[in-house]
């Protein structure tokens, strides 16, 4: 049994289907990937499972240590220790650094906070006072957004394509971040189109077209994708186009 | 002597701010409870003249020519009496090339139906750089009224900042009326942040008029209301020379019934002069609240917490 569970979910938005009939165990501490070209209903799949606005009508169920979440609202599932490191983070005029990631705290200790800066390559000091607005790069936005994961302690972690945005030398903070929290116990899904993230990943989940592909090791999933995704000319439509035959 | 000691801490209390700075030489400050003169001390250079009225105080602070006050000066205007007009009369008048920031604290920590009006006229000469923090503290049932005014003239390449800023308790009534003139070369740099609850009223009229070349000026306001409260906000800047820079800045975050209205007004008369304007007006922004609800805040916390850091210096 996994910690998180998706059970016959089936997503609609706009009279289309974006997840059709899935079923995913994502197991505790590990950390897994769902991979798949745009459009597949990846980051549909996260904010449907932290309960984003917009997504929380949906057929089937979704289990948190064997628990339904289903009706849960955001925050709950947040206080239950579900999160979501968003594609493109946000931006909050005036909102320090500090003050961000003080309120995301699991303990509310300033050690945490910069112990958390420096683990995704952030100097405390030349950070803490800075305001989470656009006077910081997408990539430093990204970056603090890790650490207010890191610093939430949780126990699920979904990360949006966490190599967005990122230069290539800050890309190995990234994944040590990651390993960083499954080493902590957390359950990763890093969700992505990217081989490279997809490496740091233990077990992968392969999407099209909202429905399941494959699952497998990263090895497999990885070769999967390479021949048949990534030369794929097909565009994402769901409920347009069979998923299996087109990949 | 203790009474006046009594009623100045009384004052710093509310301010979070030690009394105790105030026994530094290099601190000028006045203080003022009502309309009683209860503290006063100047510095080389800056003369400070206090005429007790019968409902307020008649403020004639001079600055000389060149002189660069290092230490901030403290302004206090408190009412300890839970009613009444506290009316203050400024005529300030900074030198050309002298420097000074003045920090006044508004306190009124017990009104229930206090009106504090202001009304100041500002010369600032050519090449001075004048700031001005105004932090108010109010009562929390906000039984107050505070209509500040201002006609400024900033001379050529001289600096003017004000803040305004709510810290503490309720906004009651605000009606800020600044009017600004700035001459070549002069910056204009004025800045509001205020949030209010319940049935509070919330005015901003303030205007920048870009005379000389080269002016410079920024109008900022930062607003948020919740509950019933209201926040009207006008801001405008005129700019009537080659080379004259201004932007106008309003955002205005509404929660509950609230209500807000924003006017930018950007008048340009010259073809080199540039006007900028942005306004933002409304909920709290839904990306910024779910990052916050997926670290496990309630939306209520998170909505406090986006409000303040908008709000925040």
């Amino acid at each position: 049994m996994g910690v998180l569970e998706i059970k016959d979910l089936k997503l609609q938005l706009n009279n289309k289907t974006i997840i059709n009939r899935l079923n995913i165990d994502f197991w505790e501490g590990h950390v897994h990937a769902v991979v798949g070209p745009n459009g597949a209903g990846k980051s549909s799949l996260a904010a449907t499972i932290v309960g984003l606005s917009g997504y929380g009508s949906f057929e089937g169920d979704i289990l948190f240590n064997g628990e339904s979440i289903k009706k849960l609202p955001l925050d709950q599932r947040a206080k239950r220790g579900i999160t979501l490191g968003w594609q493109e983070p946000a931006r909050f005029e005036g909102l320090t650094v500090h003050d961000f990631l003080m309120a995301a705290s699991k303990e509310k200790a300033e050690v945490n906070i910069r112990n958390a800066l420096v683990m995704v390559g952030l100097t405390p000091d030349n950070y803490l006072n800075r305001a989470v607005d656009k006077t910081l790069s997408g990539g430093e936005r990204k970056k603090v957004e890790l650490a207010s994961i890191l610093v939430m302690e949780p126990k699920v972690a979904l990360l949006d394509e966490p190599d967005s945005g990122i230069d290539i030398e800050s890309i190995n903070r990234i994944f040590d971040a990651v390993h960083i929290l499954k080493d902590r116990g957390t359950t990763v899904i890093l969700i992505t189109h990217s081989l490279a993230v997809l490496n740091e990943a233990e077990h992968a989940f392969l999407m099209c077209n909202g429905e399941l592909v494959d699952k497998g090791p990263v090895d497999k999933i990885r070769k999967y994708f390479e021949d048949r995704c990534m030369s794929c000319l097909h565009k994402n439509v769901p409920d347009t186009l069979s998923p299996g035959g087109q990949l | 002597m203790s009474g006046e000691i009594d009623v100045i801490n009384s004052l710093f209390e509310q301010i979070d701010t030690d009394p105790h700075q105030l026994d530094d030489p290099e601190t000028a400050h006045l203080i003022i409870n009502a309309n009683h003169v209860v503290g006063m001390q100047a510095v080389p250079g800056l003369k400070v003249d206090a005429k007790e009225l019968a409902d307020g105080v008649d403020i004639k602070l001079r600055l000389e020519p060149g002189t660069v006050v290092k230490k901030p000066v403290h302004l206090c205007f408190g009412m300890i009496p839970k009613t009444g007009v506290q009316r203050i009369i400024m005529d300030v008048d900074i030198g050309a090339g002298a420097k000074i920031t003045l920090q006044a604290h508004c306190v009124f920590p017990t009104a229930i139906d206090v009106e504090h009006i202001m009304d100041a006229r500002i010369k600032i000469g050519d090449g001075a750089e004048y700031s001005y923090f105004e932090r108010h503290v109010h009562s929390p049932d906000g039984g107050i009224r505070v209509i500040p005014k201002a006609s400024v003239t900033v001379g050529r390449d001289a600096y003017f900042k004000t803040e305004f800023e709510l810290i503490k308790g309720r906004v009651g009534l605000i009606d800020i009326d600044y009017d600004t003139v700035c001459l070549a070369g002069g910056v204009v740099d004025m800045t509001a942040r205020i949030s209010g609850r319940g049935d509070d009223i919330i005015k901003i009229r303030e205007s920048g008029h870009l005379k000389g070349e080269r002016a410079r000026g920024v109008l900022t306001s930062k607003i948020a209301v919740r509950d019933r409260a209201r926040a009207e906000i006008y801001s405008k800047l005129i700019a009537d020379a080659a080379y004259a820079r201004g932007h106008v800045d309003c955002k205005e975050i509404v929660q509950d019934e609230g209500q807000a209205n924003a006017v930018p007004i950007v008048e340009v008369r010259h073809p080199k002069a540039h006007i900028t304007h942005e306004a933002a007006i409304g909920s709290v922004d839904n990306r910024q609240l779910e990052t916050l609800m997926s670290r496990g805040l309630s939306e209520d916390d998170a909505v406090e917490i986006i409000i303040n850091g908008l709000l925040s210096r």
